[in-house]
């Protein structure tokens, strides 16, 4: 399609239908209508451990929506990484944290009312910009699926190499500064307990548990 | 050396033992006395010298104008005629003396090093003001006298009389010395110069535009320094001084600055009929009524302080008619015969232990433990009440004689009516005089009770003094033949009518006082009345100053005691009890001045505690207001912040789009 | 497919996490919310990336790219945080984020006695 082609075809906007959607829209609808409503849930829910499930629905539901826009490698990464391990992380950190189970009256800060109205102002202003902007836009999801395994890594190990490496080293100081600020931790609470009769003996426990 | 620069050494000299004294009194206390001594003495000498030159002849001018200063110049001039010279050997001579006599009056004063630079200090302004060809430069030794005066009026300043009556010389003396500035400053611009003899010219030709209002003004500065009423009220107050400090300032320097700013520019009031009337009623007013008063008060020194504004009455009288050289006459003996009082006043009361005549009349033998003091202070006493052949006689009846020639048609110099004011009230005066004087002299040394405590003999210093000056005051007066000479002015030689009144009625003032005191002395012994005499064997000055302190505490009242066996009080009558305080003046002072600044002041405070203030604190209120506003902002608590930042952001979004759009 | 369907859904999740990181006080709640604020982001990447693929011929993929490394970033901070957090809750015992408050006005920074015996408590 030419680029003069391509022009006419977002002018007329004749062959789609505001009011027509295709089986892939009204698929992408129903998921993202599940994917916005678990994540709702996510940031409302009073029991810790549920907003996290939550969080795996939407985070799945993302995972879904990628499909649909053709791009299966990321979704499956969005499995991998955050279903599978992002989440699985959180739920570590609550338990480590000794979240409590069940339904906690305090979840929510005596900030939600701003946050509510500083979110909703926020939506409402984005919604209007990018309905104003994109209203005439669509997406061409025939032909080959621009997100395959293969074209993604040719991609990626074809023009991204350079920031492929810079991320790994970026990992690897992520994994250092975690051990150092676990560790720097561990030095503050000795310098803490020798001071005070604690029982180093549950600290190591935990420690162990971690 | 020629006589001007003798002349301005004259002034010179004293300012710097004045300076030497003040630097090196606390590190060398041993040249103390002779910086305060040789610099005076020098100056005397010097005084001398300059008026044996000038002798009476053509006044020497000379000046030298350091700088221009705008439009009307202003010089460094000299200005010595037959006035100026012998006013110079009169304030030479007394302020030897004095700062003789207070070597051994406050020998034993530890603030003696600062008390004599001042008193320094106080000569040489008045020797500046002297010789001064130029009314600023006078007019820099007349507020140099000011300031001195009130240190000095102020050297007790432990008693609260001292400190009353320092600040009251210096307030009163300078609410005179304001019109007198302006009066001075019109003048200048009238003449175009502050010279005195352009000044004179000026006057000779007829230039002088408005010379009753100038004339006025410069009364009021006059009136002021030279205690005439109505602002004489801080001179019986400034007795809170020390006796040779009261001595200075009566005699020689401060009150005769007045007088003889007067009779340097006699023509410029001669040239306003009306300021020559006004100059007689005040003059007559202040004799008349220093003359009661002095009679009622009961402080020796405060006698002889109204006995000061009395004289200096006769002084304005002399110049109201026109007879500058009568003034000056009376100027010259009243400092010599005023001077030997104080300072004989001095003697007493160290011996006496008090400075109340009613406690003085309750000593037998007083007389004998100073005799120095007592025969002088008689001499001193003949001379005030104008006894021939004593000095007084001579200059106050050249006054009487000078007002009877203006009374009787001679009126090319001064309106006739004020000759007759002053001849009247001048021999209405004269009985008066005679009257107080003769009362001091009876209470003083004519006691009768307990034995006059002893203090021990007075520093010989004091005493030399005393005879020192009782030899003008007895022979003074005899000049009268050479004074014209000196004076430019008509004869000075008493004449006969207005010699036998007033002698007569002087002879009539002192005998029926005698009588009276004959009366009431027989009472003395029944109302017992207690002097004080804390420290027999201390110097004179702290004697003097336990006195001053002592005497409203055992008498009830700073001016007079209650005291029966007073002849005052007979004499006087009902009206004793106005004459005790003055007439009053001073609570009509407090009514017209006093309360009117106090309620300013306390308006003023009003208005800046509350509503200068209020503004302040507001001004500092609503900051602190904001702040507390801002700081509550500050919780802590990192959600809230990004949430207030958040939302700013979307607001700028919006803000931009809106922009971007045109909407 | 419309485009606005994928940009409508990234702004509304944007929005919720949002609302999370802003009401939530569990720290571990706040970084789900980051987690939802991030994923809207990918999304809209990979939206953008289709479109531009296929209407610009743009072969770089660059927003797939990125939103794979938006992914790793992720995991590395979601990593770096819960050790935050963790350290945090072993100091103060507690993972509230508005009882965090050592900048408010009128906080004594020099009070480890209380935070030692909130910590052993």
């Amino acid at each position: 399609m030419s680029p003069a082609a391509a022009l006419a075809t977002t002018a007329a906007a004749a062959p789609h239908g505001f009011l027509s959607p295709t089986g892939v829209e009204i698929a992408f609808l129903l998921v993202g209508l599940v994917t916005f409503g678990a994540a709702l849930v996510t940031v409302t829910t009073r029991q810790l451990v549920h907003a996290a499930l939550w969080l795996v629905v939407t985070l799945g539901g993302l995972a879904v929506e990628y499909l649909l826009l053709t791009a299966e490698f990321i979704a499956w990464m969005q499995v991998l990484i955050y279903v599978g391990s992002v989440v699985v992380l959180l739920l570590f950190g609550l338990m480590l944290t000794k979240a409590p189970i069940g339904r906690s009256p305090d979840a929510d800060s005596a900030n939600r009312w701003a946050a509510l109205g500083v979110a909703v102002a926020a939506a409402a202003a984005l919604v209007w910009v990018v309905v104003d902007a994109f209203r005439t836009t669509w997406i061409d999801l025939g032909g080959a699926p621009s997100g395959s395994t293969k074209v993604t890594g040719a991609s990626l190990f074809q023009n991204w190499v350079l920031p492929f490496e810079a991320l790994s080293v970026l990992l690897l100081a992520a994994l250092v500064g975690a051990i150092v600020l676990s560790r720097k931790a561990k030095a503050d609470a000795a310098a803490a307990t020798t001071g005070t009769p604690a029982v180093p003996g549950s600290r190591s426990e935990k420690e162990g548990v971690r | 050396m020629t006589t001007t620069t003798l002349a301005v050494l004259v002034p010179l000299l004293p300012f710097l033992g004045a300076a030497a004294g003040l630097l090196l009194g606390r590190t060398a206390p041993g040249f103390v006395r002779p910086l305060a001594v040789l610099p005076t003495l020098a100056a005397f000498v010097l005084a001398v010298l300059v008026a044996a030159r000038q002798g009476g002849g053509r006044a020497v001018d000379s000046a030298t104008e350091f700088t221009p200063t705008g439009s009307v110049p202003i010089e460094l001039a000299l200005h010595i005629d037959g006035f100026a010279a012998l006013v110079a050997v009169l304030v030479g001579l007394v302020a030897l003396c004095v700062q003789i006599y207070s070597t051994g009056y406050l020998r034993e004063d530890p603030r003696y090093p600062s008390y004599a630079a001042l008193v320094s200090l106080f000569t040489s302004a008045m020797l500046l003001v002297v010789y001064s060809g130029d009314l600023i430069v006078l007019l820099v030794g007349w507020e140099v006298m000011g300031i001195c005066s009130y240190f000095l009026v102020g050297h007790y300043w432990e008693t609260p009389e001292a400190r009353a009556a320092s600040i009251k010389a210096f307030l009163v003396t300078k609410l005179g010395d304001v019109p007198f500035l302006i009066g001075l400053f019109a003048l200048g611009t009238d003449a175009g110069s502050f010279r005195i003899t352009k000044i004179l010219g000026t006057v000779a030709g007829g230039g002088l535009h408005h010379p009753t209002l100038i004339a006025l003004l410069l009364l009021a500065g006059v009136a002021g320094k030279s205690a005439q009423f109505p602002l004489h009220t801080w001179l019986p107050d400034a007795m809170a001084g020390p006796t040779p400090v009261s001595a200075l300032i009566h005699a020689a320097t401060m009150v005769a600055a007045g007088i003889y700013f007067i009779a340097r520019l006699l023509p410029v009031f001669q040239a306003s009929s009306a300021a020559m009337v006004v100059l007689a009623v005040m003059a007559a007013v202040t004799m008349a009524g220093s003359g009661f008063a002095a009679l009622a008060q009961d402080d020796i020194k405060r006698v002889l302080a109204y006995s000061t504004i009395g004289q200096l009455g006769y002084m304005t009288g002399a110049l109201a008619v026109g007879e500058r050289g009568a003034a000056v006459f009376h100027l010259l003996s009243h400092g010599a015969f005023k001077a030997l009082l104080f300072l004989a006043a001095g003697v007493i009361i160290h011996a006496a232990g008090t400075n109340s005549l009613a406690a003085m009349s309750r000593m037998k033998d007083l007389r004998a433990r100073v005799p120095d003091a007592y025969w002088t202070m008689t001499v001193a006493l003949l001379a005030l009440a104008a006894i021939p052949p004593f000095a007084g006689f001579f200059s106050k009846e050249s006054v009487l004689g000078a007002a009877e020639h203006v009374a009787t048609g001679h009126t090319e110099h001064a309106p006739g009516v004020a000759g007759w004011i002053v001849l009247l009230v001048g021999l209405f005066t004269a009985l008066l005089t005679a009257s107080y004087a003769t009362r001091l002299w009876l209470l003083a040394f004519r006691g009768h009770g307990a034995e006059a405590p002893d203090h021990g003999k007075q520093p010989l210093v004091m005493n030399a003094v005393l005879w020192v000056l009782a030899v003008p005051s007895l022979a003074f007066g005899l000049a009268y033949g050479v004074l014209p000479d000196w004076f430019d002015s008509r004869d000075l030689t008493p004449t006969l009518i207005t010699s036998v009144l007033g002698t007569g009625l002087a002879l009539v003032g002192g005998l029926v006082t005698y009588g009276a005191w004959r009366h009431t002395t027989a009472l003395a012994g029944r109302v017992p009345l207690g002097a004080v005499a804390a420290h027999p064997e201390a110097d004179a000055g702290l004697v003097e100053a336990e006195a001053i302190a002592s005497h409203e505490p055992a008498y009830g009242e700073v001016a007079y005691a209650h005291d029966p066996a007073d002849p005052g009080r007979l004499l006087l009558g009902p009206l004793h009890r106005h004459a005790a305080v003055g007439f009053h003046l001073d609570a009509v002072y407090d009514a017209l001045f006093v309360r009117p600044v106090r309620a300013g002041a306390s308006l003023v405070r009003f208005l800046d505690r509350e509503v200068v203030e209020t503004y302040v604190r507001g001004a500092g209120a609503l900051p602190r207001l904001l702040g507390a506003a801002v700081r509550r902002a500050q919780t802590g608590n990192v959600q809230t912040y990004v949430s207030a930042l958040l939302a700013g952001t979307v607001v700028l979004a919006v803000a931009a789009l809106l922009v971007a759009t045109g909407a | 497919m419309h485009l606005v369907y994928p940009a409508v859904l990234a702004v509304l999740l944007f929005s919720t996490g949002l609302y999370g990181v802003l009401a939530r006080r569990n720290a571990i709640l706040v970084l789900m919310s980051v987690e939802l604020m991030l994923n809207a982001v990918n999304l809209n990447l990979v939206a953008f990336d289709v479109w531009l693929n296929r209407t610009a011929r743009e072969t770089l993929h660059s927003g797939q790219a990125l939103t794979l490394f938006t992914i790793a970033i992720a995991a590395a901070e979601i990593g770096i945080g819960l050790a935050i957090v963790l350290a945090v809750h072993r100091n103060r015992g507690t993972s509230d984020i508005d009882r965090l408050r050592d900048t408010a006005e009128g906080h004594e920074s020099d009070a480890p006695e209380a935070e030692k015996a909130e910590a052993t408590a």
